[in-house]
């Protein structure tokens, strides 16, 4: 049976490499099997460990008279069902309801924290290391790095401030704003060839051991 | 010569970036492997975890992102079983589930270790943040059962275990923006000690993270990975194929340095 489930590895794992000479009907195959398998195991997984569990359990619980507290479970049900409204023209404006409590929720959820997670503690960051230059605790190459990050992120923050025109010395700190966005993208885009090759890497160490090293 | 440079067949590099992964397969080279600050102190906060510690391993990421992941999620979890650190694992990500399931049982059979008392596999459950926020408050609000269905009142190993103010480290391995997720709520919320192992894709996004000390490790992608199995000198996949994938960065150096020289000279020819 492993056996079995190699070979179809290694077949679908061909498939999708096959574009890289060409698009072919063996690419397209594993491509769209590839999306129906993900999506529908996802729908299965979202159904069990969510859905039943946190929903049909309590509310059917309530249903047959074991714990009525699982009636309240209808009111997210019923809220929930409002986003098939958009099913129907007549019906389709209740889905605003559902999408404004999802909205509300998660902005209320997330702006505080994601403030203090994103803005205010990176400030910190860029910040605290000063105190440090202060106290006398930092080497010399820290200090170099603070004083250099600092330089980055006004420079950065300037090559996005529109509300003045980029002349003079605006011009100048944008530019070396551009410089730093382009070391960064560099380094994200470096990174990301190294991901895309391992999986390259992982494909063919799977070939080449698993499957034909099965074979002979 | 210069024209043919500029016009070469993709399929062509193609091949030789195929030809610099195979050979090294066939011919295994090992090339010397220097451990990274970030790496570096993800295994030292484990290391200095008492027995009977706990983590919480979180499987973010999907098959496709399995290849820098995996080799990263079983190191970790060799050195928790090692030091009787005991591990939570679970998802946010449907997908992650195969992802865990599976490995965990392969570590297992290597290391011997009990489900219930030296880990325990929760699954998953939809809500990225508000599974968070409630496991800052009661872990069994969210995850009532094991991904088994057994009752996790009844597994030993989370009789003591409430919310996160038992959990010593959440290490979450992500390919996406999930690890921002774990700082934005249960970092910020629950001043929980987070820190990541993330796909090559995400590194950069995640080293401001890291400075401000909001992650207290990291295991940046495949070389990572062969980073943290030299630390635990268990070496496995991640060092065969960070050693593969040496080759290949010398290749697309080449090529790139290649295809500037012959950018350049035909821009001054034609000025």
């Amino acid at each position: 049976m492993e056996l079995f489930g190699i070979w179809i590895a290694a077949f679908l794992t061909l498939c999708i490499y096959s574009f890289l000479y060409r698009d072919n009907p063996f690419y397209r195959f594993a491509e769209y099997l590839f999306v129906g398998i993900s999506v529908g195991y996802s729908i299965v997984l979202q159904t069990h460990q969510g859905f039943i569990p946190f929903a049909w359990q309590p509310f059917w619980a309530a249903v047959t008279g074991e714990a009525l507290i699982g009636l309240i479970k209808l009111i997210p049900i019923a809220i929930g069902l409002l986003f098939f409204s958009a099913l129907s023209a007549r019906h389709t404006w209740m889905i605003r309801y559902p999408t404004a409590i999802l909205i509300g929720v998660g902005s209320g959820l997330a702006i505080p924290n994601v403030l203090r997670a994103n803005i205010f503690e990176q400030t910190r960051g860029t910040i605290e290391p000063f105190s440090a230059i202060s106290a006398g605790t930092l080497s010399g190459f820290g200090i170099f790095e603070a004083v250099l990050m600092v330089i980055g992120v006004v420079c950065t923050l300037t090559y996005f401030f529109f509300s003045v025109e980029h002349r003079g010395p605006i011009n100048w700190l944008s530019k070396v704003g551009i410089a730093f966005l382009m070391i960064g993208f560099g380094s994200a885009f470096g990174n990301t060839v190294m991901g895309r090759v391992a999986l390259l890497i992982q494909r063919i160490d799977f070939l080449l051991n698993d499957w034909l090293g099965a074979i002979f | 010569m210069l024209e043919k440079l500029m016009n070469i067949d993709r399929r062509i590099i193609f091949i030789l970036v195929a030809l610099a992964v195979i050979l090294p397969t066939l011919l295994p080279v090992s090339m010397p492997i220097s451990v990274s600050e970030p790496t570096q102190q993800l295994y030292d906060y484990i290391e200095a975890l008492p027995a009977g510690g706990t983590i919480m391993l979180v499987f973010d990421y999907g098959p496709s992102s399995l290849a820098e992941l995996n080799p990263m999620a079983r190191a970790v979890m060799k050195q928790c079983f090692a030091k009787d650190v005991r591990v939570i694992a679970l998802t946010l990500y449907a997908v992650g589930t195969t992802m865990g399931s599976t490995l965990i049982q392969e570590v297992v059979e290597e290391t011997g270790a009990i489900d219930g008392e030296d880990y325990v596999f929760l699954g998953y459950r939809p809500g990225t943040s508000l599974v968070i926020l409630e496991m800052g408050t009661e872990i069994a609000g969210v995850f009532d059962t094991d991904f088994n269905g057994k009752p996790i009142s009844e597994i030993p190993m989370m009789q003591n275990v409430t919310n996160y103010d038992q959990i010593d480290l959440v290490v979450d391995l992500s390919a996406g923006s999930l690890t921002e997720a774990w700082i934005t709520y249960a970092n910020v919320q629950f001043n929980q000690q987070i820190a990541a192992g993330v796909t090559g894709v995400i590194i950069s996004q995640m080293y401001p993270y890291l400075q401000t000390g909001q992650l207290v490790g990291l295991i940046p992608g495949i070389a990572g990975a062969a980073e943290y199995e030299r630390l635990i000198d268990a070496p496995a996949k991640g060092t065969l194929w960070i050693n593969i994938e040496s080759f290949v960065h010398l290749l697309i150096i080449s090529l790139v340095i290649l295809g500037n020289i012959a950018f350049f000279i035909q821009r001054r020819r034609e000025e």
